[in-house]
This record gives C-alpha cells, sequence and structure tokens, in this order.
C-alpha cells in the first residue's frame, strides 16, 4: 500500500501497509525495551478479572479516566447564556484555552472567552493588576454588554478576592461604575464542571437581584405570572432550549430562560461571525425576580442557585435531566400547575407519538442491560426512560455524583421490577466502570466520546450520549427534552441495536440466516 | 476572494500598515503601545520579523495561548508511550488534553501504553490545604499495583502544586528507591510559569535532562550495538503519524533512526539519545533546549530539518546526509528521486487548483515558518503568519529563509486582531487551531486546524505532502463555501474592493 495521488492514503490506510508495518515492527523490538508479548498478554487478561476488579475499586488517592471536568468549565459555560457577555476567568491563561478548545470540539462553534493571564509575578503579589488591565482591555477590545467574572485554581490558591478587585478596578476607571460585572469564585479543587455552573448562575442572579455587589439597593420583587426555567450545563443545550421554548410557546406560558445559549453555540455560516448571539437579556434577568418560581432540569447543576432563588420567594423545582414519557409529563404537568396554563392537545399528541413509537420498538430493548455514566442528571434521566423500556440500567455511575444522588439512583431502581438487579457507582471513574463491564457485562454502554476506550477494550457498544460527544457532529443541534427528545433518545438508542444486531448476523453461510431485513 | 494579485508589494505593505494602525486603536493607550511591539510588516532583507516575543500575553485581550502545563504534558512528554504522566493537581488540565493531541502510538492501551488515557491526583480542598504529596505518593503505589507494565511515571505539576509548597521531588526520590530505581520524573510545569506553553518545554526538556539522562549509570552497557548511522527524530510528535512517514525516509537513505521525541516514543528511546551520531530537530522551539544539551555533554551535533512539501524535503534530507559518508549522500539522493513521481503526480493534479492562493497562519512551534514552502510547492502564497509562543530566533528564521516582503507579522495575536486581519485581506485560506476555526468559516473563509491537521494526516514527509495537498484542496475548493451568502442577500462583487 502505498501513497499515490490519485487515491491519497491518509493515516486510516497509510500506516497499515508492509512498509511502514515492517518499520514499527522493528522499532519496537530493537529500540522499546518492549515486555514480552506473552506477559502483555497475560497482564491485559488479569485486567479483566474480578480479582483486578477488587484492586481497582480499592483505589484511595488515584483517579483515571474520570468523567467531570473542573468547575471553570461550567462558569464559562454559564455565562455565555446571557446576551453579550464574555466570561472572564481570573487566573492562568491556559485554562482558557482550554475550556475554549473543549466546548468548540463539542458544539463544532467558536467560544470567546478571556483570561486575565496571571502569571510569576501575579502569584507572588496577587493577580490585581492583571484584574485592571484585563477587565479594561476587554471592555473596550469586544464591548461586552457584560463581562462575567470567575476564577481558576491559580487565582484561588493565592485567596484573590473577587468582589474587592473588581471595585478597585471600577474605581481605576478599568469599567463604568455601573457597568455588570458579575462575579463567582469557581475553584477547580471544589465539585466539579456542574458546580461551575451553579456558581456562576448564581452569582449573576445574585448580582441583579441583590443590588450588584453592594452599589445600588436591592431589587423588590412583585411577583407576577411568569416562570423562570434553568436548564444546567447540558451537550443538548441547543436543541433542548429550543425545543422547550417550542413547547412554553405552546401552552402559552410566560417565561424567562436564564441562561439561554442555544444561539451563541449555533450561529450561521453566512459571511458573519457573531461573537454573541441570543442569550438571557440582562433586563429579563434583573426582572426574574419577579417570576412565581424557577424550574432547573437540573437539580445537581443548580443546587446554590435553586436556594437563592427559593430565598426570593419563589416556588423551586428541581428535575432530574427528564427524558422520556414519565419525566416529560411530570416535568409539563409541574408547569401547567404552577402556571394555570393547559397542557394542550398538541403536545399531548406528541406524547402519544413517543408512546406509540416506544410500544413499537421496546420488544428490542426490553431486557436489554445498559451501563450508563455522565453527569448526575443526565443519569438519572437516562436510567429513567430505560426502565420505562423495560432495559435495565445494570451500571450507573457519575464521578461527579454525591452520596444524596446515589440515594436518589437507588430509589429509581427500587421504583422498577427492572431496577432489581441494578447499582449506582457515585464517585467512581471510567476505569473502575472497565472492571464493572468485564465483570457484570451489559450488552450496551451510555457515554460520551470517551466511551469509545471501554467499547475497545471491553467490545460493549456505545451509543453516545452526553458531554463532551467530540467524535459523532450534530447531535447537539437536537434536542433530548420534551417528547419528541425523548424520540430522538429512542432512536439513537435503537440505531446501535439494530446495527449490532446486523453485524453479528452479517457472515454469509454462517450468521446471515437472522440477517433479516425487516425487524 | 484574494485581492492580493491585483496589488503591488508597495501596495500590500502599506495596506498592512493601516491594518495595523487600524487594530490598534481599539485598545486602551497602553494596550496598544504594548501590543504595537508584536505587529509589523515583513521587510526584505532584515534579519528579523521586527516584534516582540516570548513576553507576556496582556490580560483580557483573548490570547490564543496555553501554559506550561500544556508545553510539558501535552507536548512533550504526554505522547512517552511507555510511562505514565500524572496531571498532578484539580481534574481540569488533564481532562481538557486527555488524547486532544493526536499523538499517534503503537501499543496496548492501559496495559503496558497509557498515552490517551488520564491518569489524575484530582485535588480536593483538603489536598489544597494540608498539601498533596502524600496523595502523590499513594497515587505512585496504586498505579505500580494496577499497571505493573508501566516503565516509568512522570509528575505533571498544575498550577496550585508549585503555590501551596508541596515536595514533589522529594516524593519521586522517596517511590524511585522503593520501585528498584523505577524512573520517576517530577515536572515543575505549573500553568502559571512562564508566558505561553513555551516555558513548559523548556522545563520538560530540563527534567528530561536531570531525571533521565543523569540516572543512566556512566557505564551502562548500550541496549543495541550502536552502528555509525545511528540518529535520533528529536521534535517529532508523531500527530496523525509525522513522525512515521518522516522516519521510513530517514531508514530508506540508509540512516537508523534509534529514538523518537516524543511522538510514539519510549523511555528506552530517550535513554538511547546520548549514543546518537546525529539529532535531527523538527520542532526546534520546544526541543532545542535538549538537542544543545545532547551537544555540549555528549558531542551529538544537531541539525534542524523541515520535512513540509517535496522542496524543503530534499534540501533537508540533503543537509542530514552531509554529516554522513557517501553511503547515505547517495541514498538521500536515491529517496529524492524515488518519490519524485509522486510529487510530480501530487502538484500536477493539485496545483492548478490551488495556484495563486493566498494564507494566512497563526499555529506553534514550527509551522508558522515550516509549513510555507508546502503551501509554496502548490502555488500558493502565505501573507501572514505569527507565532503563537515563538522567541527571537523563531522570527530570524522565519525573516531569514521564509516569508515574503510585505507579509504581515503578528506576535501572540489576539482574537480581536486576527478576525480584523483576515476580514480585510480575505485570504483564501486560514490555518490555525480549533479555537480560531470556526470563527473563520463563519465569516466563509475555509480553513483547517494547523495543529492537529484538522484529525487527518500525517503532514511530514513525501506520503504526508499527498494528504496535505488534498486537504488544503478541499478546504479551498469545497463548494460549501460559495453557499455562505443567502442568494437573496448577495452583495455585489466590486464593493469589497472599493473598501480597499
Amino acid at each position: 500500500m502505498t501513497q499515490n495521488a490519485e487515491h491519497v492514503l491518509d493515516h486510516f490506510e497509510l500506516f497499515r501497509g508492509p512498509e511502514y508495518q515492517q518499520m514499527l515492527a522493528n522499532k519496537k523490538k530493537m529500540f522499546e525495551n518492549p515486555h514480552d508479548p506473552a506477559e502483555v498478554e497475560r497482564v491485559r487478561d488479569w485486567t479483566k478479572t474480578q480479582e483486578y476488579r477488587e484492586k481497582n475499586f480499592a483505589r484511595e488517592a488515584l483517579t483515571v479516566n474520570p468523567s467531570k471536568a473542573c468547575q471553570p468549565l461550567g462558569a464559562v459555560f454559564a455565562a455565555v447564556g446571557f446576551e453579550g457577555t464574555i466570561p472572564f476567568v481570573h487566573g492562568s491563561q491556559g485554562c482558557v484555552a482550554y475550556y475554549r478548545s473543549h466546548f468548540s470540539r463539542h458544539f463544532k462553534e467558536p467560544t470567546s472567552c478571556v483570561s486575565s493571564s496571571m502569571t510569576e509575578d501575579a502569584a507572588v503579589f496577587g493577580g490585581l493588576n492583571n484584574m485592571i488591565d484585563g477587565l479594561a482591555n476587554t471592555y473596550s477590545t469586544y464591548k461586552p454588554k457584560m463581562i462575567a467574572v470567575s476564577t481558576t485554581c491559580m487565582a484561588e490558591v493565592i485567596g484573590d478576592d473577587l468582589n474587592a478587585f473588581i471595585k478597585t478596578a471600577k474605581e481605576k476607571g478599568s469599567v463604568p461604575a455601573e457597568y455588570d460585572v458579575p462575579f463567582a469564585h469557581t475553584p477547580a479543587f471544589v465539585g466539579s464542571h456542574i458546580t461551575g455552573y451553579d456558581n456562576v448562575m448564581k452569582g449573576i442572579i445574585e448580582h441583579f437581584w441583590d443590588g450588584k455587589a453592594g452599589t445600588e439597593p436591592k431589587l423588590e420583587r412583585t411577583p407576577n405570572g411568569k416562570i423562570n426555567f434553568i436548564g444546567g450545563f447540558d451537550g443538548y443545550t441547543v436543541g433542548n432550549m429550543r425545543e422547550i421554548k417550542r413547547l412554553f410557546d405552546l401552552m402559552g406560558v410566560e417565561y424567562t430562560i436564564l441562561g439561554d445559549n442555544s444561539d451563541v453555540w449555533d450561529t450561521p455560516t453566512d459571511g458573519e461571525f457573531r461573537m454573541y448571539d441570543g442569550g438571557t437579556t440582562l433586563e429579563d434577568a434583573a426582572l426574574a425576580i419577579n417570576a412565581k418560581a424557577t424550574i432547573s432540569m437540573q437539580e445537581y447543576c443548580t443546587e446554590k442557585t435553586l436556594a437563592l432563588v427559593a430565598e426570593h420567594g419563589h416556588e423551586v423545582h428541581a428535575f432530574n435531566h427528564p427524558v422520556g414519557v414519565t419525566a416529560t409529563d411530570d416535568f409539563l404537568m409541574a408547569v401547567s400547575r404552577i402556571t394555570g396554563k393547559e397542557i394542550p392537545e398538541e403536545i399531548t399528541r406528541e406524547r402519544g407519538r413517543l408512546v406509540d413509537a416506544m410500544a413499537d420498538s421496546s420488544a428490542h430493548i426490553h431486557g436489554k442491560k445498559f451501563a450508563i455514566y455522565g453527569d448526575p442528571d443526565l443519569c438519572l434521566g437516562l436510567a429513567a426512560f430505560l426502565l420505562e423500556l423495560g432495559a435495565e440500567p445494570t451500571h450507573v455511575l457519575a464521578t461527579n455524583g454525591s452520596k444524596a444522588w446515589a440515594n436518589k439512583v437507588q430509589a429509581l431502581f427500587d421504583s422498577s421490577p427492572f431496577g432489581a438487579n441494578c447499582h449506582v457507582y457515585a464517585g467512581k471513574d471510567l476505569w473502575h466502570m472497565r472492571s464493572l463491564l468485564f465483570t457484570e457485562p451489559v450488552d450496551f454502554l451510555i457515554g460520551n466520546t470517551y466511551g469509545k476506550y471501554l467499547e475497545r477494550d471491553t467490545g460493549t457498544p456505545l451509543i453516545r450520549i452526553g458531554f463532551p460527544i467530540f467524535d459523532r457532529h450534530h447531535h447537539h443541534r437536537y434536542p433530548v427534552w420534551g417528547y419528541q427528545g425523548g424520540m430522538k433518545v429512542l432512536v439513537t438508542i435503537l440505531d446501535k441495536i439494530f446495527d449490532e444486531i446486523d453485524r453479528s448476523t452479517n457472515v454469509p453461510g454462517k450468521t446471515d440466516f437472522s440477517f433479516d431485513i425487516i425487524r | 476572494m484574494s485581492l492580493v494579485k491585483t496589488q503591488s508589494v508597495a501596495e500590500i505593505k502599506v495596506r498592512n500598515r493601516e491594518l495595523i494602525e487600524e487594530v490598534l486603536k481599539v485598545y486602551p493607550e497602553k494596550t496598544a503601545k504594548r501590543r504595537a511591539k508584536h505587529l509589523n510588516v515583513q521587510e526584505a532583507g532584515k534579519s528579523d520579523c521586527g516584534v516582540k516575543s516570548n513576553i507576556k500575553s496582556i490580560p483580557g485581550v483573548m490570547t490564543i495561548r496555553g501554559c506550561a502545563y500544556a508545553g510539558s504534558k501535552g507536548v512533550v512528554w504526554g505522547p512517552i508511550k511507555d510511562m505514565i504522566h500524572i496531571s498532578h493537581g484539580p481534574v481540569g488540565c488533564g481532562q481538557y488534553s486527555w488524547a486532544a493531541r493526536r499523538n499517534y502510538y503503537i501499543g496496548t492501551t492501559g496495559v503496558d501504553t497509557f498515552v490517551t488515557m488520564q491518569f489524575t491526583t484530582d485535588f480536593q480542598e483538603n489536598d489544597i490545604v494540608f498539601g498533596g504529596d502524600k496523595k502523590l505518593s499513594k497515587v505512585m503505589d496504586e498505579i505500580q499495583v494496577l499497571f505493573p507494565l508501566n516503565n516509568g511515571i512522570t509528575v505533571q505539576s498544575e498550577c496550585p502544586i508549585g503555590l501551596i509548597g508541596d515536595d514533589i521531588e522529594a516524593v519521586s526520590k522517596v517511590k524511585s528507591k522503593q520501585y528498584d530505581g523505577k524512573t520517576i520524573v517530577p515536572v515543575r510545569c505549573e500553568g502559571f510559569r512562564g508566558v505561553s506553553q513555551s516555558l513548559g518545554h523548556h522545563i520538560a526538556n530540563d527534567a528530561i535532562r536531570d531525571w533521565v539522562f543523569d540516572k543512566i549509570p556512566a557505564d551502562a552497557a548500550p541496549k543495541f550495538e550502536p552502528s555509525d548511522y545511528d540518529v535520533a527524530i528529536i521534535g517529532d510528535y508523531n500527530i496523525g503519524g509525522d513522525a512515521w512517514s518522516s522516519r521510513i525516509l530517514l531508514e530508506q537513505m540508509g540512516l537508523r533512526v534509534i529514538a523518537q521525541w516524543s511522538g510514539d516514543g519510549s523511555l528506552a528511546e530517550l535513554e538511547a539519545t546520548p549514543k546518537a551520531k546525529l539529532n535531527v530537530l523538527h520542532c526546534y522551539r520546544s526541543m532545542n533546549y535538549i538537542s544543545r544539551h545532547m551537544e555540549e555533554k555528549y558531542g551529538i551535533p544537531w541539525v534542524e530539518y523541515n520535512f513540509f512539501g517535496p522542496s524543503k524535503i530534499a534540501e533537508s534530507l540533503r543537509k542530514i546526509a552531509s554529516f554522513f559518508d557517501d553511503k547515505i549522500k547517495e541514498g538521500a539522493e536515491r529517496v529524492i528521486a524515488q518519490y519524485q513521481p509522486l510529487m510530480d503526480a501530487v502538484i500536477a493534479k493539485y496545483r492548478p487548483r490551488l495556484e495563486g492562493k493566498t494564507v494566512m497562519l497563526f499555529v506553534g512551534g514550527l509551522r508558522p515558518r515550516h509549513v510555507i514552502g508546502a503551501y509554496e510547492d502548490l502555488g500558493m502564497e502565505v501573507v501572514g503568519t505569527g507565532y503563537e509562543f515563538g522567541h527571537n530566533d523563531d522570527y530570524q528564521r522565519t525573516a531569514q529563509h521564509y516569508v515574503k516582503d510585505g507579509t504581515l507579522i503578528y506576535d501572540d495575536v489576539t482574537g480581536y486582531e486576527f478576525e480584523k486581519f483576515v476580514e480585510k485581506i480575505q485570504p483564501d485560506l486560514v490555518g490555525s487551531g480549533i479555537k480560531e476555526k470556526y470563527v473563520f468559516q463563519k465569516m466563509g473563509v475555509p480553513f483547517r486546524q494547523m495543529h492537529s491537521w484538522d484529525y487527518s494526516g500525517p503532514y511530514h514527509g513525501y506520503d504526508g505532502f499527498a494528504i496535505f495537498a488534498r486537504d488544503m484542496d478541499m478546504a479551498i475548493n469545497a463548494p460549501i463555501w460559495k453557499m455562505a451568502k443567502a442568494p437573496w442577500k448577495q452583495e455585489s462583487a466590486p464593493t469589497l474592493l472599493a473598501a480597499e
């Protein structure tokens, strides 16, 4: 196999050619000081055993392939959901390069975010000058409507005080005194990206409702009939937010979305780069205090935020990333009860269509075992949907799941006969999951892109649902919430099941008696 | 699309100078003054590009740069495949850099090879308050139990480590002793050190010197029979297989590659390198330090080369061969001749489709200059370039060997500057990173990621050039770029010219 201009071979094929294979074999043998292949094979087999699993689960310090990121990532996610807002991350600059890359790899979109670029001198003297210069530069250069400040672990370890720094920067004229600079401390060594989301969402709400860090009187709440909606850190935010707005509009609900990322991460290619697009207007963010209730789609992304909102007299409701019939029913009925708006026939018909689709296909899912990992709320939403389908969410794992979350998952298992043999794993990582998949195999794995390593090692087919998804394109543009979102999840699962059935029945003359054209 | 062809060099220089003046206007005065030193229009005959470099980024301007940890873990150490690299500190750094750089390797991941895994001490508040040395120590013990075939461990420090006063060197020494002299390398690459990835490269190079080279007993027998033709590839990270499509050429000309630094590399290869007769250095920026060290300490000469595009490849093969006897020199000529038909076919196919197209680059390492020759082999012209974390020696090389009179130069470009430059110059292609990709595609400008090869590659060597040419063609000539404007919103073409 050699390179040629007519049919250019790239890495997929090029290196499989004999000249490269020979070269690589020689390299290994002569220069890499490799282990005996039999020993490698022995250890590989050993990692599949119960004995290895026990050693693996005995880990107390090491984390391998975690399914979580750090607070500042969630901070950026929350901030860009507001109109004309640029996240300003106070601390080392490399972090910001990472967040921007991470989001761009998932959404296939630009993500604008600035850093205060702290270096050694700031580590010694504090980052005040970086804040003063940084805010001034960001304000002049990118002309944001709001700058949302969060921190990296560096700024947290040296103890920079955002409130004082921002006040000083305003006194020095970096930005006008009345300019909106909400802030939140988001230490990377506490919680995970969902905690960072929570802290920044709380910080922004607090800023607008509670007197802008003591610079204005606190807002007085005059309750109206509107509701606030918070999505949480969600890889499907583009599709989901649009679906929620469609459902609310169909119901005639008056609402404010707090943190609407659906436009900024789905801008058109039409010759213009939009650094800012859509988002919750700052006026709406302030007026949201008057809503009668606030709904969060992800309890564990909004624990502090909802507590703050509740203090202002709102009725608050937290869901767990509802997916499927019952969870969507509960969500819509809650919205209906709070707002007094009926669920219209059109939505009822959508529900019927999802039930119809599940009835059509559940024979292929019923009794199948699944492993799920991801953020705590997503795990709950997906596990509940699988139980509805008669499937068993055998292993449910969240690296950033708490004890309380684990109890909630267990309660969900206990609510269904299909949950009888299912287990929840809080605080475990994907290397733990690897042992689970070897020692207690399941039919399918649901997770993000990193799950492909588990698929490769254990042979468990991966259904990609979660964040980040780097190696499949555009799924974030479709909802997983609402009945239509449930339909999307159902089809995603079914496609993989059917592909697997076909893949295991396609050997001519051996297994292809089952290679049916109708399934 | 490009307007460059319609203008003389003098006109282009005037336009570029005006463009620099214009972008600087957006900044506060102090910032404008500082940024002005990083922007220039290349003057023919100058020994450098006339810009300041390798100094601190300005807060709040949206630098594209990363950090020292990225330079050490992400670039230099991460690809060493048989060692376990611990991201020491909070979870994020290791998570965002997990398998993101496409450093290809052969091995059984999780058993004897660990590149695409994320090992972290996942610092919690307690570790910050009470220190993380105990946890690090325990992490090493657990690694020894669960990954017994690992050949070594490195500790890649994240920001908090240097701030809370942990002694990772002491932990590494104790554990190395406990595990029979196992190679355990503490790396002080905290993200706040230095001004970019660059210091991370340097720190990582120094860590190899101090914790790998200096631990090899002077009387240690070589693990292989040395030959007169032993070379080491330094500064190739095997992105999409780059080092492989380079290695094959060196072997075909009669050399023996005893080590790859660090793509698809192993600890044994690092340890073998002091036995090389010549170090061939691709990414000067990230590995000149260790090359200079090996020259001083072991007397190994080093030579820079460029394996992008047939012109530079041939020049480089001859330059490398010049360090050896006639057998190798003939070998170089043989290799050049062997691939000539392929190169002729690639250029015959793609050059007519790319001739006269203009490119703007903003990349890291060696690429802002090294890829220029490959574009020129396709009849394309680089009209603007800049380094994410280059030093003055990079800009000297760029001025002396690569860029043309009038090229726009931008060091540590900001998001705003880059956007404005591209908007005004309207190149046919932008080559930069993932953070920039979608910005320019939204603007309707074709783009290729020139860090990750946009998930393609290899781009190095003759085999790589065919892929490079194909990819540039598919980016520029994709039908989609004619569809960016809705037909009912098409502007008449001459307005653009008039605006210039």
